[in-house]
């Protein structure tokens, strides 16, 4: 749920990476927080296991900037990617404004993909909302393994399993690196800010 | 949800009337995504009330769950004492929470008195 605070002239809107475990929704706040200036960004809150996998969530504040004379102050979170953790994915997904699902190009992993977007489909269901009205991009991460001999999905039947129904716009994206990663996180927070506006300011 | 100047100005007047004035260091009302609504009190050094807002949303979420695993329909105030600070959670309506961080001059009896009374009265300011 996005806060409008008209005194202080600020936009909070909450986007959270959702996607299948070590798809690499971590690695793109890692980016992200590591790329911005202090003051653009805010302290990145990281609650993981001992084997480096996300047990709760991260949390990344950003300022994104002035629209319309208010400030834009964007959180990002992640969810735990692991199936059992699904109470988890839905207590982080409270609230939230905007979605961007990370995609795992591995071929093995193809099922889970479908898996892990149908959980979001019905996990934000579950918070009385309807993931074909909300903001969403996909991200087709690891595209550099396309290269090496690990039987990779192409972005074609990427689109064919995840965004058939959806028709949003999908990023190619090498996290470790940066590549796609400002791509995503802009056009996420495009369609999120135009959609809170739109819900909240516009339509009373 | 939209926030005015007006209420947040109204809910940090009650606050400061009910906590702060009586050694409550700092008191924060969030929503349930874990945005801070309203912040009171002193800015305690160092305090990162981002991810305080954050965790503090999350954990009661968590321990709801925990409420109904023992046939309960949610936990209304959590309480974790520290050396020097202690916290208090309390469930507002709408689905707030009011945080306070205080230290050992302030009994938790105080606190939570003051508390309800709180509740009351910024569930009053919100609903106009």
């Amino acid at each position: 749920m996005a806060l409008i605070d008209l005194g202080k002239k600020e936009v909070h809107c909450k986007i959270v990476y959702y996607g299948a475990g070590r798809c690499g929704k971590t690695t793109n706040l890692l980016y992200i927080y590591n790329a911005m200036s202090d003051n653009d960004r805010g302290k990145m809150l990281t609650i993981d296991t001992k084997g480096d996998r996300t047990l709760f969530f991260d949390l990344l504040p950003l300022n994104l900037g002035k629209i319309s004379g208010f400030d834009i102050r964007i959180q990002l979170y992640t969810v735990p990617g692991q199936v059992m953790y699904e109470a988890t994915r839905k207590l982080v997904l409270k609230g939230v404004d905007g979605l961007v699902f990370v995609a795992d190009p591995l071929k093995v992993r193809q099922e889970r993909n479908i898996e892990s977007l149908n959980d979001l489909k019905r996990n934000v269901a579950d918070h009385g909302l309807d993931l074909t009205e909300m903001p969403l991009v996909l991200q087709y991460n690891k595209r550099d393994l396309v290269d090496t001999p690990v039987p990779t999905l192409t972005v074609e039947e990427l689109e064919q399993d995840l965004n058939q129904e959806y028709q949003v716009p999908g990023f190619e994206a090498i996290a470790t690196k940066g590549d796609g990663v400002f791509e995503t996180l802009k056009e996420i927070s495009k369609r999120t800010v135009n959609y809170v506006a739109n819900k909240h300011l516009f339509n009373g | 949800m939209i926030l005015t100047a007006e209420t947040v100005q109204q809910v940090k007047e009650v606050i400061n009337d009910k906590l702060i004035n009586d050694n409550v260091q700092t008191v924060l009302v969030i929503d349930g995504a874990g945005n801070i609504l309203a912040h009171c009190g002193k800015d305690t050094e160092g305090l990162d009330a981002i991810s305080l807002a954050a965790l503090t949303a999350a954990n009661f979420g968590a321990t709801s769950q925990i409420a109904k695993l023992i046939g309960e329909n949610d936990f209304s105030l959590l309480y974790h004492k520290g050396e020097k600070a202690n916290i208090h959670f309390a469930r507002l309506s709408g689905e707030m929470i009011l945080v306070s961080i205080f230290g050992d001059d302030v009994s938790l009896g105080l606190v939570r008195v003051r508390v309800e009374e709180l509740a009351v009265l910024i569930q009053k300011i919100f609903e106009g």
